[in-house]
């Protein structure tokens, strides 16, 4: 075990002496501090609105509001995921730097598992800040405050440690270029397939949102997102016709089950096991 | 044999329709300093890594250390210099060698007194808190070769440790290549250059196309038959006959027969009624052929005994280099 968490603290520390954890830090902030100012700007309009339409139309803004912010917060997770990871595997074996760790006395599959949670060690508080920052943004700003904010972030975070796994899994069998070609292919897939399982589940088009659940098994990442977008569109909202929509727009129309998540974190437990076995095998 | 520290019988392994490695058998006793000698693409490296663990050989059995390659038990007794020595360059030089004195699983204690010394035996001390990054590509060779030397390994596996070196950084190789031979390490040195071999290796195989063409002791080089070239005023039948139970052979250097090469034509001292028979014209020069090289302050005596006057008398041992392309192979040797 000792070897793993030399290999997480030599994973996190590549990723902070390079300044990939600065740049997104600094990007994240700007990100952030972009979002309060536009909510700002909204805020001060939306006390004319809250006159015509009430606290509801109001409530609806901010939520929507909220849902935009964690869903940039989502994908900046998820591009920094792929990113961070997509070379570290097949960059140390092209380079060869891979040799003199691999020829310690270190099992193949502690360097796969060092590696994974080092990047988990970055991605996780990075997208608890970036949330948080929305959410609590939104909250001392206009005073609402997003419902079950730890299973957003929770889901959120087991998105970006599937593909995580993913890449490292890549890592193993291809070259970065190709290993970063099969993650955004995949993900414009599980992207493309999300919407139309929603548009399917709209329609009651049962062959669409099939369609839509096979694109989710191979890469459970949307459907993940469609339930946080659910979590945060709470139940009585949905009462009101108008509240509805910013759930829809963001992928929460058709929400998949409960069984998602225990299916998306098998996933990034087999990925991972079979990302170190893979690497166990080859030759390097 | 001592006890056997690498034993490798019949690894092979390909990629593709590529051959990289044939049969490859050959054993390394502990404490011996083992050259391995090819040309590019002779499948030098592959076998390294399949010594290590690094690359699954196809066929054939291995140990090393008295374990399968690769075992980690095995690995934390183990050096490696790979040949391209590429390492985290975001990290400083002492950070790099902590790093791996952890995996190593070295002590707080153990790596604080032995950083500094491995820094301090390849001339990095005061590099010490510099980033890789900044490092030259000599200063790279070092560092890989204080990693591998950090847990005073039993057995050091060196692929082309001057490779990039200077001359000041290639006598240090040779001086620590001593150092690990008088410490009882076993040494394994893949390497193209042969004086570098020549000067520190206890015995060497010569490879080629993964196959253990054959393997000679160095000693036994240093020790072994010397040519002698002799000039003369005039080699008489007095001379030949003085030499004639010293000379494992012989061979004129300026004279020609019918249907002979005049510089190739080998003659023993069975045929020494020919050589008699040559003897009258006026010939000046022969290359002898003596056992030893302790042999040639008598051949001088015998030649000054015969009345001859001596002009010249020049041994030439045969190097490594002349027999790395006898064995290997004149087609391979400038690859």
């Amino acid at each position: 075990m000792n070897n793993v968490v030399t290999l997480t603290w030599l994973t996190f520390h590549e990723a902070r002496r390079r300044r990939m954890v600065l740049a997104a830090l600094v990007l994240g902030v700007a990100f952030v501090l972009l979002y309060v100012t536009g909510f700002l700007f909204i805020v001060s309009q939306a006390t004319d609105i809250s006159g015509v339409n009430g606290g509801t139309a109001e409530e609806i803004g901010f939520q929507f509001l909220t849902m935009a912010g964690l869903y940039v917060v989502h994908f900046l997770t998820i591009m920094l995921a792929i990113f961070a990871s997509v070379d570290t595997i097949s960059g140390e074996i092209t380079s060869h730097t891979i040799q003199a760790i691999a020829t310690k006395p270190v099992r193949r599959w502690e360097i796969v598992l060092g590696k994974w949670i080092g990047y988990s060690i970055m991605l996780v508080p990075y997208l608890v800040f970036l949330s948080c920052g929305i959410i609590f943004s939104v909250y001392f700003i206009s005073g609402y405050l997003a419902p079950n904010i730890p299973q957003v972030i929770g889901l959120i975070a087991l998105q970006s440690l599937a593909l995580l796994s993913l890449s490292l899994l890549g890592g193993t069998r291809f070259s970065t270029l190709t290993n970063g070609v099969v993650l955004f292919m995949l993900y414009g897939l599980a992207f493309i397939g999300s919407w139309i399982e929603q548009i399917g589940g709209l329609l009651n088009a049962r062959a669409a949102v099939n369609m839509g659940i096979v694109t989710s098994l191979l890469m459970p990442v949307e459907a993940l997102w469609r339930m946080s977008a659910n979590l945060l569109a709470p139940a009585s909202n949905m009462l009101y016709g108008v509240g509805k929509a910013p759930a829809i727009l963001f992928g929460a129309g058709s929400v998949p089950s409960n069984a998602m998540v225990v299916y998306t974190v098998v996933y990034t437990v087999v990925v991972l096991g079979l990302a170190m076995r893979h690497f166990s095998k080859r030759d390097l | 044999m001592d006890k056997l520290v690498i034993e490798a019988r019949g690894l092979r392994k390909a990629y593709g329709h590529k051959v990289a490695v044939a049969d490859l058998t050959l054993e390394v006793p502990k404490g011996e300093v083992f050259g391995f000698l090819g040309p590019n693409g002779a499948g030098k490296s592959t076998a390294v890594k399949m010594l290590l663990g690094l690359v699954k050989p196809d066929g054939g059995t291995a140990t090393v250390l008295g374990n399968p390659p690769g075992h980690t038990v095995t690995m934390a007794r183990i050096g490696f210099l790979p040949e391209h020595f590429r390492f985290h360059e975001w990290l400083s030089a002492y950070e790099l060698l902590d790093v791996y004195g952890r995996l190593y699983g070295m002590s707080v204690a153990s790596r604080r007194k032995r950083i500094p010394q491995a820094l301090d035996l390849v001339g990095l001390s005061e590099q010490s808190r510099r980033p890789i990054s900044g490092f030259s590509k000599g200063m790279l060779q070092r560092i890989g070769l204080a990693q591998a030397l950090l847990n005073q390994p039993e057995l050091v596996f060196l692929d082309e440790p001057t490779s990039a070196l200077d001359p000041f950084g290639r006598m240090l190789v040779r001086s620590v290549i001593r150092d690990l031979k008088a410490q009882g390490t076993t040494v394994f040195l893949n390497s193209h250059l042969l004086g570098e071999v020549e000067a520190t290796c206890d015995r060497v195989s010569f490879i080629r196309e993964g196959v253990v063409l054959r393997t000679i002791s160095l000693h036994s080089l240093a020790t072994g038959e010397v040519q002698v070239e002799l000039r003369v005023d005039t080699v008489t039948p007095a001379l030949l006959a003085a030499l004639d139970d010293m000379v494992i052979n012989w061979r004129f250097l300026d004279v020609e027969l019918p249907g002979s090469h005049p510089q190739l034509m080998p003659l023993t001292v069975s045929e020494q009624s020919t050589a008699t028979a040559v003897a009258s014209a006026a010939i000046t020069a022969i290359e002898l052929t003596v056992a030893r090289e302790d042999m040639i302050p008598r051949v001088a005596e015998r030649v000054v005994e015969s009345g001859a006057r001596l002009y010249a008398l020049t041994p030439h041992k045969a190097s490594l280099e002349e027999l790395f392309l006898e064995i290997v192979g004149m087609e391979d040797s400038g690859q």
